[in-house]
């Protein structure tokens, strides 16, 4: 798929007759568009649901939307919602494909996909192991860590979760994972340095004092990131909270993949599509994925 | 019309005996080993059933007045009838809620005609269940209320918790305690374990019950008033309450059949007809539960029936109300779940919960020729397996949807009239 990114005319007819729908409940710019993208450069016909422009606004509900959109005809729903579990429901409602691309802060399995992949092109490997990945930030609220400790894991990667106890989730040690809370401590012994996005609503919930405080012990300033070995990488999901999480301008890093993660978001996207919609099949592993 | 009960396993006070039982007028008017029946009495056939007293159900939601398209007090009656209850306890958090007179008039009036079990209402704790002021818990005594309760949420003010219990100690009536800290279960979706953190979502802490257990215990040491703990969750809670029994507390305490059956595993589905208040827990929490009602820490099961339309469980699990059927269930899980004799189940389903609900006058008796004549039949070993489409229930919202259960109820007898027979509702 990537190849294909790179051609002049980047789009092919694997998906001609497909119709994909992105069902959007919760704003996103890089997902969705990605998504979209991603379809049309495969030539699936793609429709748009927006809630602000929807029925649900006249207060049709969650399953009514569905099984109408579902009535006109369509292979696959990309799913994005505030609450987790929402693609799983909406999976008995039609007989579509149901592609997650987000669900509260459960999963954001596309994510995943996306950041493996731009890892192992940028790193030239196919399995991770003994990759050290480090996360840091917002665990207990993030969809995004929560996907990427599986699938990093699954690839043999050995992942370590730092932030403080109260961005984390309880029962913390059930996952497969190391616990640290000094950024600094862990800065020499990454490989992988996956920032996350701080929103300012933790500070009104009392999980952090400040967020002055917060971007003091975990926030990526210029001397932190000097901490890093050279060959170390340095990854965000987006949209970064400048000032907070990233001081630094991920310009000035060498080793940023933030730009490359956007961009590999469309091929990573259309492999999914294809493999749901042209080979019928699912994603058993990680490595069978063929990006 | 007499009613005769034949080929029955009668449950009295000098245990299990194979007998027959007349009724007329209401009463039980002769039990003995062989019964010739009338030309004109109706028969119930009991072979291989036992006679309890009939059950008593402390915690029902009835959704009547407010959100009669989950619940009318008609519909839900007639589940408890065929669970066989002949009394249930009506949770106060109707719309408006039960913490006036006229609503109370209203609920059981509508009970009345239902005729199908008793209605006893509850009342409010606090004014609307706001948790600010106080309920006119003595004009509601005065008017035959028992039982009190904010259920649906905690009362969070310990002055407040304070001021009702010491002002209720005189009124001889019971407060019952919905246990839940609410700053602790925040949006809270289910059990807080590690569950809840892979699927991301708030989870509610054991803490949060086990703190106001706490402190209503503490509240019962020092004001002497009666508590009542509402379906208790957590191994903790067993604990606390042993403990406070041990010291000889006036304290007292339910669980239902899904806390002491179903974990929080099942919220893996994302299928919010696992989703309950307080939520489905762990298995060493469902362990710590049988054994509390197996010594008596605890002392009923309450259904916590709590019908919900479809549209609302539809709901992503975040949004969903929680809440799960119960009524028609309860026996069967119970059964199916915990090791119990007849005497063992009438204690938990009958004549404790009528005892805490001040109803033990005519509910919750051991059959005797003289008493009032509210009895379930029930086959203790009959198999059965739960079919949603055909629940009495109005709303669908059961977690044992598919389930095999152990215990099924043949006959219900309220007031002497027979309200279901051979499973069906004959009213």
């Amino acid at each position: 798929m990537a190849e294909i990114n790179r051609r002049p005319i980047p789009k092919v007819p694997a998906l001609r007759g497909k119709t994909v729908v992105s069902l959007f409940f919760e704003d996103s710019t890089r997902t969705r568009l990605s998504f979209e993208t991603a379809a049309k450069r495969l030539s699936a016909e793609t429709m748009t649901f927006s809630v602000s422009t929807s029925s649900v606004n006249k207060g049709e509900s969650l399953r009514d939307t569905v099984e109408t959109i579902s009535d006109m005809g369509v292979h696959a729903f990309v799913v994005r919602h505030k609450s987790a579990g929402v693609p799983w429901q909406i999976s008995q409602w039609t007989s579509a494909s149901i592609i997650n691309a987000g669900d509260g802060a459960h999963q954001h399995p596309t994510q995943a996909i996306v950041d493996c992949y731009t890892v192992r092109e940028a790193l030239g490997l196919t399995a991770l192991n003994g990759l050290r990945v480090s996360i840091v930030g917002d665990i207990k609220h993030s969809r995004v860590a929560r996907s990427n400790v599986a699938a990093f894991t699954l690839l043999g990667a050995h992942v370590t979760l730092v932030a403080p106890p109260t961005l984390l989730p309880a029962n913390i040690e059930t996952w497969p994972v190391k616990v640290a809370h000094s950024l600094d401590d862990v800065m020499p012994s990454t490989d992988v340095l996956y920032m996350l996005r701080l929103q300012s609503e933790r500070m009104d919930q009392g999980l952090i004092p400040h967020l002055g405080e917060y971007s003091n012990r975990f926030g990526l300033t210029e001397t932190r990131a000097q901490k890093l070995q050279d060959s170390a990488v340095v990854m965000h999901p987006g949209p970064m909270n400048r000032g907070v999480e990233m001081h630094i301008d991920p310009a000035d890093l060498p080793n940023s993949l933030i730009h490359k993660q956007v961009a590999n978001g469309v091929s990573a996207r259309m492999a999914v599509l294809f493999d749901v919609l042209a080979r019928g099949g699912e994603l058993n592993s990680l490595q069978e994925e063929s990006v | 019309m007499n009613v005769v009960i034949t080929g029955s396993t009668v449950l009295t006070q000098q245990g299990e005996q194979r007998l027959d039982v007349r009724i007329s007028n209401g009463k039980i008017i002769e039990l003995s080993e062989s019964i010739k029946p009338e030309v004109e009495d109706q028969l119930l056939d009991a072979a291989g059933c036992h006679v309890l007293p009939g059950f008593v159900d402390l915690h029902t939601h009835l959704r009547e007045p407010g959100k009669e398209d989950s619940e009318t007090i008609e519909t839900g009656s007639r589940a408890g009838a065929l669970g066989g209850y002949t009394a249930l306890v009506a949770m106060p958090n109707t719309t408006p809620a039960q913490d006036s007179i006229p609503i109370i008039d209203f609920v059981r009036a509508q009970g009345k005609r239902a005729g199908l079990v008793e209605v006893v209402p509850s009342g409010c704790i606090t004014i609307g269940r706001a948790g600010s002021a106080l309920a006119p818990l003595a004009d509601l005594a005065r008017h035959g209320v028992q039982i009190f309760t904010d259920d649906g949420s905690g009362v969070q003010d310990p002055a407040l918790m304070r001021r009702a219990m010491e002002y209720s100690r005189d009124l001889g009536i019971t407060l019952a305690q919905h246990c839940e800290v609410s700053a602790l279960t925040a949006g809270a979706v289910m059990n807080e374990c590690s569950c809840s953190s892979e699927l991301g979502v708030p989870g509610w802490p054991a803490l949060a019950e086990e703190l106001m257990v706490h402190r209503d215990i503490e509240l019962a040491k020092l004001t002497g008033a009666k508590i009542h703990f509402l379906h208790l969750s957590t191994a903790g809670s067993v604990r606390l309450v042993r403990e406070a029994k041990r010291e000889g507390l006036p304290i007292t305490a339910e669980v239902t059949p899904h806390h002491l059956s179903l974990t929080e595993e099942l919220l893996r589905t994302f299928d919010s007809t696992f989703k309950v208040n307080p939520p489905l827990r762990s298995a060493e929490d469902i362990e710590a539960l049988r054994s509390g009602l197996l010594d008596g820490t605890i002392d009923a099961v309450a259904t916590d029936h709590a019908p919900h339309v479809r549209r609302d469980k539809e709901l992503p699990l975040d949004q969903a109300p929680p809440g799960m059927l119960g009524l028609e269930t309860a026996l069967g899980v119970v059964l199916s779940t915990v090791p119990m004799n007849a005497m063992d189940l009438a204690k938990v389903m009958s004549i404790n919960p009528a005892r805490i609900a001040g109803i033990s006058d005519r509910h919750g008796i051991l059959p005797q020729v003289g008493q009032p004549a509210n009895l379930c039949v029930v086959d203790m070993r009959a198999e059965w397996t739960v079919d949603p489409s055909k629940l009495a229930s109005k709303s669908r919202n059961t977690p044992f949807v598919g389930r095999t259960l152990r215990g099924k109820v043949r006959h219900t007898v309220f007031e002497g009239d027979v309200v279901v027979k051979n499973g069906e509702a004959q009213r």
